[in-house]
């Protein structure tokens, strides 16, 4: 593989993404050092919420500590050159919530939908665009459709605005052809009108091989997160990436000497347990499920004493979709009833 | 004597609608509004023997005294409402809004209908279906104590979600959340609506969340909200329990599942079905009142 000379952007998701792993529960000062550090060690982009983005504070993924406008507030005025975005799911987070975390100073803004359903982005990518900000289109758990249907959703995303499209493996369940069929049909539609991204999750420890069939195939922006810090066995670890482009040849203009300080002297000691491929992670992007739910299903095997990998299976098996945590409880009890 | 009534909008809902009215003993469907002369909520409608008209509520205007139109049902979107709503009320017809425009006072039949006898309204409005579906549960705790937090997990399958409801997502947040205070009694709403694309589709499904104030009362709230699952299953046999009410701290949290009867779309789109029945219901309530003249429709400027 010769990626020789490519030119790609690095977006840390550790303080979104990571957010997951830690219950939402980031201190300011947390995120603040977390993001300064990335800043210093030359990574562009960063991605600042509640885990499942603006609005996410809930019962059902979790209250923040504190409120992304806390949060937001207290990241982007440190920032050197780092630029900050924010995620934001239609049907959870609203225009309203994208026009505070405007006011907050974001730069870029990833509008997600189910990859099937990116028609419920319209509001909130025109409204984007209206305001002048970096808009991608977030296509989530691109594992659970075709790359021809995936593209046709893109094109959706793309009319109403996005000039970003990721495809994200927000289950970890992609092997690397399945990513160069999905990146390499978004490339060869868009070409250099539209940016190409990938979100890889490392549930498979593809995290590192699918993130460079992204970029063989076209992608310029690639997702991961320092130290791996994210959902389920976490998200492509950033400082390996680093790492990698740079024997590689790729540019990605971030310090592997310097990443490597912040997720073994930052992030790592953040995490309540080690961010690492168990049986409950692998179970994740095994039978595709989304990597946000691991934490869900281990408290409900706590809870209702059902194993969190059969709870996985059984979501795997309905064809759950992201941001339908509330489902994990109810499946442990009706495998409980079952087995009584 | 039925009332006679239009349907504006041949989407999902005012499809569905059709069917729910047609066995209505005191509602009599005229006539079925769309915009799109080929669109399948029209067609039917013909079969039907409707009168039907693909120009909007423009197209049905001219015909409201000679068809004695007294009641409208709106499943248009949010964005039209506003305009449909002062077309029709200044022909004195009273609007049924399934839109989560929101412009009249919120309905969610088992909890606050007979509030709206007596008076005079001449538009209501119908939350949304995940309103509909969850805020009864919500009421059911916050009649046993005082609900500090309400959140609502609707997931509909990815087929029984129309264009309009894709389009305006945010409208569908705002307005159920803001119902989830005003009728369902938390002090404070959030609404959280998923799309799934599973094939078979999945019935639509309910989550309700409630933090209540001090300690629940366990017992008085599995009470409260079996008796009113039995109320909600007057109008939609099909919504049930599925698990639940489970305790955790002062979590209460509910589960629910909403089969549909299958009218128009198969029975998987419970969100249809209690969208549409909750407006019946709503609808023939006013009828009753418009026939013993405790209800007089006015038309307003």
């Amino acid at each position: 593989m010769d990626l020789k000379g490519k030119k790609i952007k690095l977006h840390d998701n550790a303080l979104r993404d990571g957010m997951h792993s830690v219950s939402h529960q980031f201190s300011l000062d947390d995120m603040v050092r977390m993001a300064v550090a990335l800043d210093e060690a030359g990574m562009p982009l960063i991605e600042v919420t509640h885990g499942d983005g603006l609005g996410g504070s809930s019962v059902n993924y979790g209250f923040g500590k504190h409120s992304n406008r806390e949060y937001l507030e207290a990241v982007v005025p440190k920032m050197k050159n780092a630029k900050i975005s924010a995620l934001l799911l239609p049907g959870l987070g609203t225009v309203d919530d994208l026009a505070m975390a405007v006011d907050c100073g974001i730069s870029t803004i990833r509008v997600a939908t189910h990859c099937t359903e990116a028609d419920v982005s319209e509001q909130h990518i025109l409204k984007a665009r209206g305001y002048g900000l970096d808009t991608v289109g977030f296509l989530m758990m691109a594992h659970m459709t075709s790359p021809e249907a995936l593209l046709e959703q893109a094109k959706k995303m793309v009319d109403y605005g996005a000039n970003c499209i990721y495809a994200t493996d927000s289950a970890g369940y992609l092997l690397p052809d399945d990513v160069t069929d999905r990146i390499g049909i978004l490339k060869a539609e868009f070409g250099d009108n539209v940016e190409i991204g990938f979100h890889g999750h490392h549930n498979l420890a593809m995290g590192i091989s699918n993130s460079l069939a992204a970029i063989e195939a076209g992608a310029t922006r690639i997702d991961g997160s320092v130290a791996g810090f994210g959902a389920g066995a976490g998200n492509t670890p950033l400082e390996v990436m680093v790492a990698v482009c740079d024997r590689m040849g790729i540019e990605t203009g971030v310090s592997v000497d310097k990443i490597m300080d912040v997720a073994e002297d930052i992030a790592l000691p953040l995490m309540p347990t080690p961010t690492r491929i168990d049986r409950d992670s692998l179970t994740l992007g095994y039978a595709g499920v989304y990597s946000s739910f691991l934490l869900h299903a281990k408290r409900a095997e706590k809870n209702h004493g059902v194993p969190a990998r059969e709870i996985l299976m059984e979501l795997g098996r309905m064809g759950a979709v992201g941001g339908q945590e509330d489902m994990i409880e109810d499946v442990a009890l009706e495998i409980k009833k079952k087995s009584a | 004597m039925a009332i006679n009534c239009a349907m504006i909008g041949s989407g999902n809902i005012g499809t569905d609608l059709m069917a729910k009215l047609q066995r209505s003993a005191n509602l009599n469907p005229v006539w079925m509004v769309g915009i799109d002369a080929e669109s399948d909520g029209l067609l039917k409608a013909q079969k039907a023997g409707l009168k039907t008209t693909h120009e909007g509520v423009d197209g049905l205007i001219p015909h409201i005294e000679e068809d004695n139109i007294q009641i409208a049902f709106d499943a248009t979107s949010a964005y039209v409402h506003g305009e449909n709503n002062r077309k029709l009320q200044e022909k004195g017809v009273l609007v049924i809004d399934l839109t989560p425009a929101a412009i009249g006072p919120f309905c969610v039949p088992p909890v606050n209908l007979k509030e709206h006898v007596g008076e005079q309204e001449m538009n209501v409005n119908m939350v949304t279906c995940g309103g509909q579906a969850t805020i009864p549960m919500v009421a059911a705790v916050s009649q046993v104590q005082a609900v500090e937090y309400g959140e609502i997990v609707a997931t509909v399958a990815s087929k029984s979600a129309g264009p309009g409801t894709r389009k305006n997502i945010d409208e569908f947040t705002r307005t159920t959340a803001q119902a989830v205070e005003q009728i369902g009694g938390a002090k404070k709403g959030k609404a959280i609506i998923i799309l799934n694309p599973a094939e078979p589709p999945l019935i639509m499904r309910d989550t309700v969340h409630c933090l209540t104030q001090t300690e629940p009362d366990q017992e008085a709230i599995t009470a409260s909200v079996h008796a009113m699952i039995k109320e909600v299953q007057k109008y939609v046999p099909g919504y049930t329990l599925k698990n639940g009410p489970v305790f955790d701290g002062n979590r209460v949290s509910i589960f629910l599942e909403v089969e549909g009867l299958g009218d128009y779309l198969p029975k998987y789109a419970g969100n249809l079905d209690i969208m549409t029945a909750s407006a019946t219901r709503t609808a023939e309530m006013f009828a009753e009142e418009i026939e013993n003249g405790t209800l007089t429709l006015k038309k307003l400027a």
